[in-house]
This record gives C-alpha cells, structure tokens and sequence, in this order.
C-alpha cells in the first residue's frame, strides 16, 4: 500500500489527485466537527451574505452557512457515490458471472436487459424513476446503480466466458470442483483488481451524476445539503449573489478532478492495458 | 570499378535504450554496383534492419548516427533535407517490405495507393492510372483494370506482395530494398516471388539490395553476398565465393547449419553455440570471439580489419590476415 | 434495435394514484384510470400500449389532451440543435487538436493540452453552463441568458446557442482530443504509414489522409455512443440557460405529474440513442471497407 501512495505521488497529477481526494474525504467525514454552523439551521437575518470571516463562503437566501452545507453536501457526495457504486458492483458481479457461466437463454436474457438499460440516456432513467417514485436521496442511488450495473456485468460476463472455456477449469470442473470454488479462486482475483479500478474512476462521474439530478430538484430533498442542491438555490439568485454557484461549484469540480486524477494514476500504473476499455 | 549506386561507409548507428547505448551498427562498408544483386544475409539482430531504415532515413528518434556516410548516385543521404530525401524515396530508392498485409493501406483501395505514389507527377489521372495497370500486368496481376478497385485484405499474400513489388517499381527506381519480402509467404509463392523479382531486375536494370536470413534464397537470387553479425559486416564477396568458400568462422558454421546444405542423415541439427553479445556492453575484440571455435588470443582484444581473401572476397578475421 | 421495444418494461405498471397525485379523489382516479386504460390488466396495457407506439402514437397529454407526439416533436428540434452545435463544435477544435498533440508529442504544447483537456473532461457540463451563465451573459452581459431566440432570426437563434453548446461542447473537446491524439499515435505506429513514408508521400498526404482516415473510426463510434451523455448534458444545460426543448420540458411534466408526456420523452431520446449509434457504425462501414465485409 505505501509503495502504491509512493508511485502516485511521483505522477504531479496522481499527487494533485491524492491530495484532493483526501480532503475531500476528511472534510467530509469529519463535516460535523469542522462545520462551524448547522447547515439547515435557518437565519434570515444574515441571509445573502458573500464570504466573510463569520460565513467564510457567505450565506444562502435562507440565511444558512454556505460553508457547513458545502461540507455536509460531501457526506452526500461520499455517501451516493460509494453505495451506489458498491450496489452496481454487487449486482453487476453476480449478474455477469450468472450470464457468463449460466445457460444460454439466461445470458442473453441478461444481456438484453443490459442493453436495453445502456440505451436510454442515464438522467432520462434518472427522471423517468423520479416521476414514478418522486425525488429522493435513495432514488437517486437506485437509479444510478441500475444505470451501472451493465458496465461491470459485462466485463464480468465476458471474463467469465472466456475462464468457462479454459482447459483448466474444465479439468477441476471434471474433478467435481464446485461452482464457487472456480469462480472465487480463478475469476474473482484476476477480475476484481481491474473492476476496482474501473469502479474508482466511475466515482466522478456519480458524483456529478448526483449533483446535476439534486440541481433538477431530482434528488435529494430539501433542506438537506447536497452540492447540487446548493448550486440550484444558487442559480434561482444568479442575478443578486454569485457566491453559492461558487461554494457549490468549487467542492465539486475539485472533487471530480481529485478522483478523476487519482483513478487514472491508479489505472496506468496498476495496468496500462486499461485504457483501451476506458 | 564499375559503377556503384550505394556506397556505404564507416556507418555506425546508436540506439539510445533504458540498459544503455545499444551499437547496434558498427563502421559498416558497403558496395553497390549498378544492376547487381546484393544479399545481405545473417541471423535475427545483426543488424540488417537497422541499415535498412538507416538508408531510407526513418530511423527512431532514440537512433543517432556518431559516424559514416550513405552515397547513393553521389549524393549523402545523411546529409540530405527530409524534403529532398522524400524526392528520392520512392522513385529513385525504392523498397519492399516483409508483411504485405500490413504495409499496404487497409483502408484505400490499391488503385488509389497507386495513384498516389505518382502524386510528384502533373499528368493527367489517365495516363497515371494506366501507367498502374502496367505495372501490375508487369508484376503478373491478372485483369488489372478491376484489381484498382480492390482493397488489400481482399487479396492473397502473394498479390499483396506482388502489388508492393509493382508500387515499389512503379518510378524505375535504380536502387530496390527488398526487406525479408518472401519470408511471410509459403514456398511455392517464394519461388514465384524471387523469379518475378529476377525477370523484372533484368527487364529495368535497377539492383536490389536483397536482406533475408534464408541462405537458399540468397544463394539463388545474388550476385554478391555480404554476411552480417551483431552489427558488424563479417564477410563480403560472390555468391559463388561465399557459399563455397567461405572463409570467416560464422560464416562457415551459418553454412554447416542451413538445413538445405545438410547431406548426411544426423539426429541433432547442428547450430551455433551462445548467444548473440550484449550490444550496450562491448568488451573490445572480435565481435564473434565467444562463440567461434577457432578464436586464438588475438580475438580477445584485438578488433580485426578487412583483408582480401581471394578476388572480391573480403572477411574481417584474424585467421585470414596476412 | 429492438431493444428499444422492451425498454416498456421498466415503465408501466404505475398506477393512476401517482399521477395523480396525493391528492386525488377516488372518483378522478377511476375516471382517469378508465380513460387511460389503466383498470385493465398489466398485460393488456402492454400490448395496447407497444400497438399504439408502432402507429406513431404515444399517448395524450394529461393537461391538455394533445397528441404526445405533437408535444414531443415539437420541442426536439431546440435539443437537436442544441445538440449539434455542440459536438460539431467540439469536434472542429477537438480533432485538430488530437491530431497537434500527436504529431508534437511529449513537447510542451502537448503536455499542457494534455492536462487541460483532463480538466475539461472532468468539469461536469452544468457546472460550466452556470459559470458560462454566471461570467458571460450576467456579468458582462456578451451573450443572451434566456431562451432560445426569435424565430426566423438566425443571428439571434445563433447567438442563444453560442454558451449552451459551448458548456456541453466544452468536456468533448477534452475527451475527443485525447481519442483523437491515442488512435493517431496508434496508427502513426503501424507498417503501412512507414511504407508510405518510404515511398515518399507528404507529411500531409501520410497524416490526413492516411492516418486520420483510420484514427478516426473510433472516434465516430465514441461520438455515436456518447449522444446518451449528450442528452443527459442537453437536459441540464436547456434548464440553466431556460432554453426550450426536450429538457425542459421533461422537468416540467414530471413537477406537473404530466406521465405520458414524460414516457414520450424518454422514449423518444433513447429512440435518438439508437438512431445515433446506428449512424456511427454506418459512417464506419463507408470509411472502412473491412468492416463493411464484415457485415
């Protein structure tokens, strides 16, 4: 682990990457400590104030700290982007190792919900779930989830095809190995390394995937604090005060360019060969 | 002294590698009279490829050349503009390749690909397109006029390689590389190959520069042969001299080892001990002393010269010098 | 292509209550449950329903009780616009670009462009419409901030498309730069570029008309696929700078629980999905004859 710290640090942008990811992460895990107000505490009286030493990033039309909410939106951020990663995996997994190892009606079964998930344009999933179920942190998850899983249940299904047919594996399958015995010693370590990798530069992506569908009013509920959120009351005041574009802009660009610079610093020195499915 | 269209000399060649300095050319002569066919035979690494860009000037950027001159007609490539060589390549100095599906363009139909090599001249479309067509009746291309419209994958290896041959005569040309150009295909295609290659070097009185590692092929088609080791010209002379007399140590043993050559029935087949040396790591001497059984001590460090060893035929040895 | 037909699936099966609302009677339940055919059974609407899309009809307008098509249609030429100004536009700055950075490689220019295209990449495109909004149209006032422009007035139409395109079109220029950059190297590598050069061809000839001719396929195949994120981006752009099209009105339907309007909507932008990713792969095929034997 410190030899992998090491070699990101030597690439300037890996390092940039580690950095900002880092902060990000310790901010916002640590937002309840560092936030010096409550973020949906309401305080008309000092409401649309640009930055000062009381509200270092000025205050929203409700008066609330734009800082706290930034900080607190990162826990959203953190928390969308990794269950509904986890969840993807997860599912992913076991769906391509199903399609991949399964009978043929089955594989292509899933492979046509695959595809037909791919072909609709992730927000227009987003929206259409949203006006079926109505706008929410959890909507949002699950959506973005049912929007990845193709991703890692192909890779999946095809390393599975290919293991299937692998002499080896036939042997052991002659020996009466089980089913999970192949698939955890063979497939799981060789696939889950670049499926990690993958799924670390896919985190940017959900993360503004979260924040644009919180700007539609989408996502999460108010009052809770979510980047997009803020940049949506921040775009009803774009003509008075431009500051909470610019509190919830600057947590999510610096976010998507921290993990975006990480992932792909992780990627070219744990497998080059990854580029080419990028 | 007949006339030579390539004079080679002292060339020396460099690749800038993460081990090192890699000399991978190392002071080579060379001769070329015009209308001979000069084969350039030796084992994978010795260095024929990199004189072979090193003519044509498309060495990597990692190449540097220390030292030497390539004089082709009087002119040193070296020294000319990537501009003014561009005249030269492709009409003047011309090559043919080894694979021909992956040298010709997959995604332009060889009528186009032929156009275009006649781009430098302001003819009419006509005249250029039937001047293609020549050249692939030429080359033994049957009906020509719809083979134009053909894309390269559409065609076997052997009209692939016929087709490079006719864009690689396509402007008379007085020089012709051929790199390896029968070594991807089967034996009966090699023999049409060579004895395509043979009619049209006579019919347009170009020299071929002839590189292979297949002594058979060499032994069949050349006037004059030099051999090659790890970067170094070992040998030089006739056909008929080299093959049966040949004088320097690894030249006797590439003979010995050449399937063709072996009469007697044996269960091993005989092959030269070692290795090729490390090219960043040169101890002085001679560049074959670790793998000849005939070294004595002068080998060790001393870098042998050329001596004559019977007319025309020269060898860089110890053993020879007189 | 028939993927789209079972798309279906994930949609209905949501009852009138949802449209309606919570606060709906029982009574403009069942009438709108009667209307929209909803009291029949899952499978009858199913098949009702795929019947009714092959002739063209996507339902009525909950509001207004107009065609869905007429309403869909009716938005989409904003979008389609908008859409294409912006991948047209990136791909005018982003392929040269690629092609700069490949010939100069590891020089300066191409490194700085290199970190800057990432950068462009990774700015999610409705955060750069806001700035765009923010810097150029709010504060110096340059550019128009509302709406799509007066009809039949082209200068002003065009005006109105300037920052829109250029915040979806800005992340492409990234993306499409570094493609373009990674294919050419590739093909630059190959034999046949080094027998071109060997027989004396231009610089130009070799680059653009040789290389680029290949490098470019899977940038095709790239944009194809990417007319998704495209829609996606449109969406969000066509709510920050308040133009119209298939966006906005997608927002709109789904606060005023407009349903068919809504599927209409998705249906009709994965339909452009498919349509985009079949033209890809059409542009291929005339560019590349060993695809188009392959087919």
């Amino acid at each position: 682990m410190k030899g992998v710290i090491k070699k990101i640090s030597s690439d300037p942008l890996g390092l940039i990457g580690l950095c900002l990811v880092t902060l990000m992460v310790i901010s916002a895990l640590g937002a309840p400590i560092f936030a010096p107000y409550d973020p949906i505490q309401l305080n008309i009286m000092e409401r649309l104030q640009g930055p000062s030493v009381n509200h270092l990033l000025g205050t929203d039309q409700l008066g609330r700290d734009l800082f706290s909410r930034v900080l607190f939106g990162g826990q959203v951020a953190l928390k969308v982007a990794f269950v509904t990663i986890g969840l993807a995996l997860i599912v992913g997994i076991v769906l391509g190792l199903i399609a991949g190892y399964g009978p043929a009606w089955l594989d292509n079964s899933i492979m046509l919900l695959f595809d037909t998930i791919r072909s609709v344009p992730t927000i227009m999933l987003a929206l259409a779930a949203v006006t079926v179920v109505g706008p929410s942190i959890t909507t949002v998850i699950f959506v973005v989830a049912v929007s990845s899983i193709p991703n890692y249940g192909r890779i999946v299904r095809t390393q599975t095809l290919t293991l299937k047919s692998k002499d080896f594996v036939k042997a052991e399958k002659l020996m009466g190995a089980s089913l999970l015995r192949i698939l955890s010693i063979h497939l799981l370590p060789n696939i889950l390394g670049p499926l990690l990798i993958l799924a670390s530069m896919d985190i940017p992506t959900v993360i503004a995937l979260e924040a644009g569908l919180s700007f539609l009013g989408m996502g999460v509920k108010p009052p809770t604090p979510s980047w997009g959120s803020i940049l949506n009351d921040g775009f009803s005041l774009i003509r008075n005060t431009p500051w909470p574009i610019i509190a919830g802009s600057i947590p999510l660009v610096l976010a998507t360019l921290g993990f975006t610079f990480l992932g792909e610093s992780l990627r070219d020195l744990l497998d080059p060969k990854l580029r080419k499915l990028v | 002294m007949s006339d030579n269209i390539l004079k080679i000399r002292d060339l020396s060649v460099n690749y800038q590698t993460d081990r090192g300095k890699l000399k991978a050319l190392r002071n080579v002569d060379l001769d070329i009279s015009r209308g001979s066919i000069v084969g350039v035979v030796g084992e994978s690494g010795c260095g024929k490829s990199t004189l072979i860009t090193s003519i044509i000037r498309q060495l990597d950027s990692n190449a540097d050349i220390p030292n030497g001159s390539i004089e082709f007609e009087k002119q040193d490539l070296l020294k000319l503009s990537l501009d003014k060589m561009r005249n030269i390549s492709g009409t003047q100095l011309s090559i043919v390749f080894q694979d021909p599906m992956s040298t010709l363009n997959p995604v332009l139909s060889i009528g186009r690909q032929m156009m275009d090599i006649q781009y430098r001249d302001k003819t009419s479309k006509k005249i250029k397109k039937q001047r293609s067509i020549d050249m692939l009746n030429k080359v033994g291309i049957p009906d020509p006029q719809s083979q134009l419209k053909q894309y390269p994958h559409e065609l076997s290896g052997g009209m692939q390689q016929r087709v490079s041959i006719a864009m690689a005569l396509q402007a008379g040309p007085s020089l012709l590389i051929a790199d390896e150009p029968t070594t991807a295909l089967d034996a009966t295609l090699e023999v049409q190959i060579l004895k395509l290659l043979k009619e049209l070097q006579e019919e347009m009185g170009c020299s071929i520069l002839f590189v292979s590692h297949h002594l058979g092929v060499i032994a069949e088609l050349c006037d004059h042969v030099i051999v090659m080791y790890a970067g170094e010209i070992v040998e030089q002379g006739s056909t008929y001299e080299i093959f049966n007399n040949p004088a320097h140590p690894y030249t006797v043993k590439l003979l010995e080892c050449d399937p063709a050559s072996i009469s007697k029935k044996q269960r091993l087949l005989p092959s030269i001990p070692g290795e090729i040396p490390d090219l960043t790591n040169l101890s002085g001497g001679c560049i074959f002393k670790n793998r000849c059984d005939q070294s004595i001590d002068r080998c060790d460090k001393h870098t042998p010269k050329w001596n004559e060893f019977s007319n025309n035929h020269y060898v860089s040895c110890h053993l020879i010098e007189s | 292509m028939t993927l789209m037909f079972f798309m279906i699936h994930l949609v209905p099966g949501d009852p009138a209550r949802i449209m309606l609302g919570p606060r709906a009677t029982p009574e403009m339940i069942a009438d709108i449950s009667m209307r929209m055919g909803l009291d029949q059974p899952l499978v009858i609407q199913l098949i009702k329903f795929l019947g009714n899309i092959l002739k063209g009809d996507l339902g009525v307008d909950v509001l207004s009780s107009r065609p869905v098509t007429e309403i869909v249609f009716g938005q989409l030429p904003y979008t389609l616009w908008l859409i294409f100004s912006a991948i047209f536009g990136a791909m005018l700055i982003g392929i040269p670009l690629g092609c700069y950075s490949a010939l100069h490689r590891n020089t300066f220019a191409d490194r700085v462009t290199g970190v800057i295209s990432v950068a462009c990449i990774t700015a999610p495109s409705f955060v750069v419409a806001l700035y765009s909004l923010l810097i150029f149209a709010v504060t110096l006032k340059w550019f128009p901030a509302i709406g799509a422009g007066e009809k039949g007035d082209f200068f002003d139409q065009a005006a109105h498309l300037v920052l829109p395109a250029f915040a979806i079109g800005i992340s492409w220029v990234g993306y499409l730069s570094r493609l373009v950059r990674a294919s050419m190297l590739e093909v630059l590598g190959e034999n046949h570029i080094r027998t071109a050069r060997a027989y004396g061809l231009t610089e130009f000839t070799i680059v653009y008309r040789y290389a680029l001719k290949i490098a470019i396929l899977p940038t095709i195949t790239v944009i194809g696929v990417g007319m998704g994120f495209l829609i996606s981006a449109a969406v969000l752009t066509e709510v920050v700078f308040a133009r119209p099209g298939l966006g906005k009105l997608i927002i709109e339907s789904i606060t005023t629980r407009n349903y068919p309007v809504v599927m209409g909507s998705v249906f009709i932008s994965t339909g452009l999905f498919v349509i985009s990713t079949t033209i890809s792969d059409l542009v291929n095929a005339s560019l590349d004859p060993r695809i188009r034997d392959n087919l």
